[in-house]
């Protein structure tokens, strides 16, 4: 932990004061003689050259945020991601954020408190900085203008976009995974707190099935219109896949960034009442997929490569296909999605669309144009929210998150 | 949330200020208070000690006789370190001080004439001096909150003076206004917990049955109903329960740490009823109660700041600045001699001034735990 995070929590906390200044100890020690040891069980390294989140196994529930930043003092800005580096650490390690019970008594808890107890769920947490952290109507806020990479552009309009301004954008994001909903609920709700006065909520996402998988030995997991999509996802372990497609290189024109990805999210609104009432044999279609298996027209299984040829030329399998895009490819990691419903008796559901890759204007732009002129599941399905984000290499034990943007 | 409250209505003097104070520092410091028992009887006074250590010590008195009756706490020098009265018969009360090393007198005075049978008790120990910063603080807030309540008292008379007219008018502009000085102070009036149903309850609040009394009745008779016709009783009525506040606020404990929490309390009343337009849900005056919160707040703040600085000056910085964006963003929305209807404030205004509330709050969370160590 740096010593200005350190400072703040100590500085905080009257809990962690007390008993730390008493025991020489720092938070992580102090938080567990309050309340246990923290469970060993599940946890996925918070530390890395790459963030975790990205390439580690899909968990099952997804709480992801888009903050904006209210505060000009890039100070504040940075002490601030400093503390959040320190809560991620501790959360992913299934422990509480400094104290959640047994601190003062007059004091608020350090930590909510409802992960108590709960196992580190296999947390991740993953953040990214959008292009108006960069530039917000020509506004340098954080002198760091000139380090916008190239790649963070901003996303053009497609065909069929019906975005929602409030649920777009960000200057900020948090890509919460955890098996537990309430373990990712808990990291994304205490980020939250720790930003007050640098940073509000814009929007967040709730999704509660994993449709992806970088586990490929795996089954895909089924989206909102019961298939299976994204079958040829990059493999987690495949690092010459991921070195290709997915991790940033400093070789790459902005090199805070060598070693992160670029992340694209679109909140896709299905028609599922319409999708409900339409035949087996055009869902397939509409796919180029069988429902049951998963296999592609002309394929036997699941993971069987793909006889382009006998698919449907407006199939989505077909248009999204790496050989359809001069071999681009993404690595899914999207969350079906229910919000209720609509006021108009119909589910306010689909998918929550996440994407990792190297450069979304040549991976992410291609494919979604590729989809949105032609792809007969446009008919089903509607874009309604988006953010693109450049998501920093991991931090490094000691460092933060953004430190190689912000520190150089 | 723990039973007794930071500001609790206790019979308190104001001659013991110091010990008042102490007795929250320590009470908040987490120290568990030695517990005496008192039994207190028409003709006896049966303290369950002699002696006790130096610190927080709570007296628990039952009354087991026939008449109403107190307990008086009686410091060395003969004045009244805290007393409670109105004990009747068969029930009991618990007050809490601070005692220094000394001999103390413990008094019961069934009939409540302050004469009756008492006992010594003796205090040994080193006494913990209070931070005489804080007592000033205490002292100088005690000075502001009566302030407050003349100041609302005078103008819930000119309010309740034109609402007995029928000056819908008149009324209309007095409405916020005389609302402002309670706003302030709205966690020690909150405190005598009778007061504020009768003068601040919402209508949204009511149990079936219950009567509705106060400011907001009346708002919804100016702004709603439109017609002054039979308010003027409630508007007497709204008078009355204030001189009640004035006569008893002398007698609020007030501690460092109950400052502190009640700077707090007066920001989640902005950021749970003020942001979103519940509380002048009539007359759209929320801005004007939101402002008077924030500077009942600020007062608090303003006057622990000297000990804040030396304890926690990261705090004491976040705040000053916190306070500062509250009150630019505040001023935006001047009008006149108080602020825009709150109606008129949309969705990304509200939206902006939630966050600058959230951004104050969460600091502002951390002040008592600050104080009391």
């Amino acid at each position: 932990m740096t010593d200005v995070s350190r400072r703040r929590l100590l500085g905080y906390s009257g809990a962690t004061l007390a008993a730390g200044a008493a025991a020489g100890a720092g938070l992580v020690s102090v938080a567990q003689a309050h309340e246990g040891p923290p469970a060993d069980d599940g946890a996925v390294p918070f530390y890395g050259a790459h963030q975790s989140g990205i390439a580690t196994p899909v968990q099952d529930r997804l709480h992801f945020a888009a903050f904006d930043v209210i505060t000009g003092d890039r100070d504040r800005l940075v002490r601030m991601l400093k503390e959040w580096t320190a809560a991620g650490a501790a959360l992913a390690a299934g422990r509480p954020y400094g104290s959640a019970v047994g601190g003062l008594p007059e004091s608020p808890p350090d930590d909510t408190g409802e992960a108590l107890g709960l196992p580190p769920s296999r947390l991740t947490l993953t953040v990214g900085f959008g292009p108006t952290l960069f530039d917000k109507d020509g506004k340098d806020r954080f002198g760091i203008k000139a380090r916008r990479p190239a790649a963070l552009a901003d996303l053009p309009h497609f065909p069929g976009d019906s975005l929602d301004p409030g649920r777009s954008g960000g200057d900020i994001c948090v890509q919460a995974c955890a098996d537990d909903p309430q373990v990712a609920v808990h990291a994304i709700r205490n980020l939250a707190r720790i930003g007050f006065g640098v940073v509000s909520v814009r929007w967040s996402q709730l999704g509660f099935g994993k449709t992806s998988s970088t586990t490929p030995d795996q089954q895909t997991p089924r989206n909102m219109f019961g298939f299976k999509d994204g079958t040829r996802n990059i493999a987690g372990d495949d690092r010459a896949t991921l070195d290709q497609h997915v991790w940033a290189s400093a070789k790459d024109g902005a090199p805070w960034m060598n070693g992160g990805s670029y992340v694209v999210v679109r909140r896709i609104r299905m028609h599922i009442e319409t999708w409900d009432r339409t035949s087996l044999k055009e869902q397939q279609a509409v796919f180029g997929r069988t429902k049951g298996e998963g296999n592609a027209y002309g394929a036997k299984r699941e993971h069987d490569p793909v006889p382009l040829a006998k698919l449907p030329a407006d199939s989505h399998v077909r248009l999204a296909h790496p050989d359809t895009n001069g071999g681009v490819r993404i690595l899914r990691r999207g969350y079906s999605f229910t919000d209720g419903s609509d006021g108009l008796g119909r589910l306010d559901a689909g998918l929550f669309f996440i994407a990792y890759q190297r450069d979304p204007r040549k991976q992410f732009v291609v494919l979604q144009n590729s989809l949105a002129g032609d792809d007969h599941m446009n008919e089903y399905v509607q874009h309604v929210g988006s953010g693109v984000f450049a998501c920093p290499p991991g931090p490094r034990k000691g460092g933060y998150w953004g430190e190689t943007l912000f520190a150089a | 949330m723990r039973p007794a409250p930071m500001i609790a209505a206790a019979s308190a003097v104001l001659a013991s200020l110091s010990v008042l104070t102490a007795c929250g520092k320590d009470d908040s410091a987490g120290v568990k208070a030695g517990v005496i028992e008192v039994t207190a009887t028409d003709s006896t006074c049966e303290v369950g000690a002699k002696s006790g250590a130096a610190g927080a010590t709570t007296f628990k008195v039952t009354n087991k006789g026939s008449q109403v009756n107190e307990l008086e706490i009686l410091a060395p020098d003969g004045k009244t370190v805290s007393e409670r009265e109105n004990i009747g018969p068969g029930t009991g009360a618990e007050v809490t001080v601070t005692l220094n090393a000394g001999t103390y007198k413990i008094l019961c005075s069934a009939g409540m004439t302050g004469k009756g049978p008492s006992q010594t008790f003796t205090v040994t120990g080193a006494s913990k001096a209070g931070d005489p910063r804080l007592d000033q603080a205490v002292a100088a807030y005690r000075a502001y909150v009566a302030e407050q309540v003349d100041d609302t008292l005078a103008k819930a008379k000119k309010f309740a003076a034109s609402v007995s007219k029928g000056d819908m008018a008149g009324a209309k502009a007095q409405f916020a206004p005389s609302r402002v000085g309670w706003e302030r102070i709205e966690p020690v009036a909150e405190s005598f917990g009778d007061i504020d149903p009768k003068v601040d309850l919402r209508e949204a609040d009511l149990k079936q049955g219950d009567k509705w009394t106060g400011w907001h009745r009346i708002e919804k008779a100016l702004w709603k109903t439109k017609s002054l016709k039979g308010e003027g009783p409630y508007a007497d009525q709204l008078v009355k329960d204030v001189e009640t506040l004035k006569s008893r606020v002398g007698t609020a404990s007030i501690t460092a740490t109950s400052m502190a929490n009640g700077a707090k309390e007066l920001l989640d009343e902005v950021a749970t009823g003020k942001i979103t337009g519940e509380e002048d849900t009539f007359s759209h005056t929320d801005l004007s109660d939101f402002k008077a919160n924030v500077d009942g707040a600020q007062k608090a703040f303003e006057l622990l700041k000297p000990v804040v600085q030396e304890k926690d000056a990261a705090l004491a910085s976040d705040l000053t600045t916190e306070f500062a964006d509250v009150q630019k963003l505040l001023a935006k929305y001047e009008k006149g001699d108080g602020y825009v209807s709150y109606d008129t404030v949309g969705k990304e205004k509200r939206k902006e001034l939630s966050d600058a509330v959230n951004a104050l709050g969460e600091p502002l969370s951390k002040l008592a735990g600050v104080v009391a160590k």
